[in-house]
């Protein structure tokens, strides 16, 4: 499949009808979304409604039953992600796309330095200059706000906070055009967490970048989202601009999610 | 003649309350308003008849059942109602400003950037934006030192005045204002009001709840009631 160039006025990404079925068991049911560039997407809804299910079968992690994920890839061709062969995967998720997980261990190499994590997949598209390499790798520290001087240490002898902001940087390094977060700032103390949200929200405004964020937390998505999926049971019950599906809930799910949240 | 800045055509929104019972709560009854470029409309109804809502509304932070919304923005009119949400943020970068009584902001986030926003969002330069941020604040007397901080401690009256820079500085053509002077006092009001009248004679078309009786006779260029509006 070909077509022309990416340009602003049609989707990034364009699922329709992803569904997993475990067994009897639904993990999502009819999911569908268009993804802009420049767009952020929130997924929210309690444990089990299928929000990581989504994420999973778009980064190749669990495989659909059924559903399309159509992609215009940098070179102008539409790809359906879903049906990529392996190697064209891994080929895009460490170029045009990128993967935050939750735990930031699950997205680095805790066993080679921070540069070396930032560096490493600069190699893996093909960068070959270690000067070059290396820049970038202090640059996206500083970007993501690590003191230069931590750049040969190991990510265990980081902090949280500064664990996740390395897996950022580590994403971000190859200019992807899609993010996947899974909780961003799930493990993170409160104080930590505005950090990031301010540098993520930067960072997506910055870059043009889109991303699909899933979490429970609905002030994260206040945040950082533009649009909103409210899921439940793996359906899709609400979609909307996230202030008004927010402030002006209409399935009696999402009253419910929004009713219960506290306010300190 | 040209359409107006803004046309609420017979806007219906009845709130329903699944977790309460399905408690249904009807707030705005075909409202019917036109809001034309250099002029202010007040909303003078007591507290809790929908003026809130009406304003959400429009800035489609609301959703009514029926009715249209159809705004001025780019050339063209979008009807805000049943906008895409793309649309909609579209229609907010360039066309609505909208100054409620709640100031969101990213914590840690300082003053000088949370008012700079709707520029960079506009794509002035960082230096630029925050140029005429840091003026805007010094004209609403925000103390200088306050300028580097985040403001999610600040005061509500020193919210206000950021939640109004923020608006005030991007110039839109459309603006909504709920209560933009409640907090302050009033030397500060003033400062605002001027803002609104400098703003209103420019052409800018204003749609606004002023409780204070004042305040509502220095800038109404009319006043209306949602009861009077209802078709």
């Amino acid at each position: 499949m070909s077509g022309p160039l990416v340009t602003e006025d049609r989707p990034l990404l364009m699922v329709r009808g992803l569904t997993k079925r475990y067994g009897a068991q639904v993990g999502c049911l009819d999911v569908g979304f268009d993804l802009w560039p420049g767009e952020v997407l929130g997924l929210v809804g309690e444990s089990g409604s299928g929000k990581t299910t989504v994420l999973a079968c778009l980064a190749g992690s669990v495989e659909p039953t059924a559903g399309t994920a159509e992609f215009w890839t940098r070179e102008g061709s539409r790809v359906d992600v879903l049906r990529l062969a392996e190697p064209a995967r891994r080929r895009l998720l460490r170029s045009d796309w990128g993967v935050v997980h939750q735990n930031p261990r699950d997205g680095l190499r805790m066993s080679v330095s921070a540069g070396a994590n930032v560096g490493e997949r600069l190699m893996a598209v093909g960068v070959r200059h270690y000067g070059r390499i290396r820049q970038a790798a202090l640059d996206w520290l500083a970007t993501v706000e690590i003191d230069a001087d931590r750049v040969d240490d190991l990510p265990a002898t980081f902090s949280g906070g500064m664990q996740q902001r390395l897996q950022i940087a580590r994403n971000l390094v190859t200019r992807p055009r899609l993010i996947l977060m899974d909780e961003p700032t799930g493990g993170l103390d409160v104080s930590v967490q505005a950090r990031l949200l301010d540098l993520l929200r930067g960072l997506v405004a910055e870059l043009g970048l889109a991303a699909i964020v899933v979490t429970h937390d609905l002030a994260v998505v206040r945040l950082l989202a533009h649009r909103l999926l409210v899921m439940r049971r793996g359906e899709v019950v609400e979609s909307g601009l996230t202030d008004q599906v927010l402030d002006d809930p209409h399935h009696a799910y999402t009253q419910l999610l929004v009713s219960s949240v506290l306010h300190p | 003649m040209t359409a107006p800045a803004l046309s609420i055509r017979g806007v219906t929104k009845t709130f329903v309350l699944h977790v309460q019972g399905g408690a249904r709560l009807p707030v705005l009854h075909g409202v019917n308003l036109d809001v034309g470029a250099g002029e202010c409309v007040v909303l003078a109804d007591p507290s809790g008849s929908g003026k809130s809502t009406l304003l959400r509304s429009v800035y489609g932070n609301y959703k009514p059942q029926s009715g249209e919304i159809l705004v001025g923005h780019a050339g063209g009119v979008v009807e805000m109602v049943s906008a895409s949400p793309r649309a909609i943020l579209e229609v907010r970068r360039r066309t609505l400003g909208y100054v409620s009584q709640f100031l969101r902001v990213i914590p840690r986030v300082p003053v000088v950037d949370v008012v700079a926003e709707p520029l960079r969002a506009q794509g002035l330069d960082r230096e630029e934006a925050r140029d005429r941020a840091r003026a805007m604040l010094g004209r609403l007397r925000m103390p200088e030192r306050l300028w580097g901080l985040s403001p999610v401690t600040f005061s509500g009256g020193e919210q206000q005045r950021v939640s109004v820079a923020r608006v005030f500085v991007a110039r839109y053509p459309v603006l909504l204002l709920d209560e933009p002077t409640a907090s302050l006092d009033a030397d500060a009001r003033t400062l605002v009001l001027d803002l609104v009248e400098e703003a209103r004679a420019q052409g800018t078309a204003v749609l606004a709840t002023v409780h204070d009786p004042v305040g509502r006779a220095r800038i109404a260029t009319r006043t209306v009631s949602l009861e009077d509006m209802a078709a």
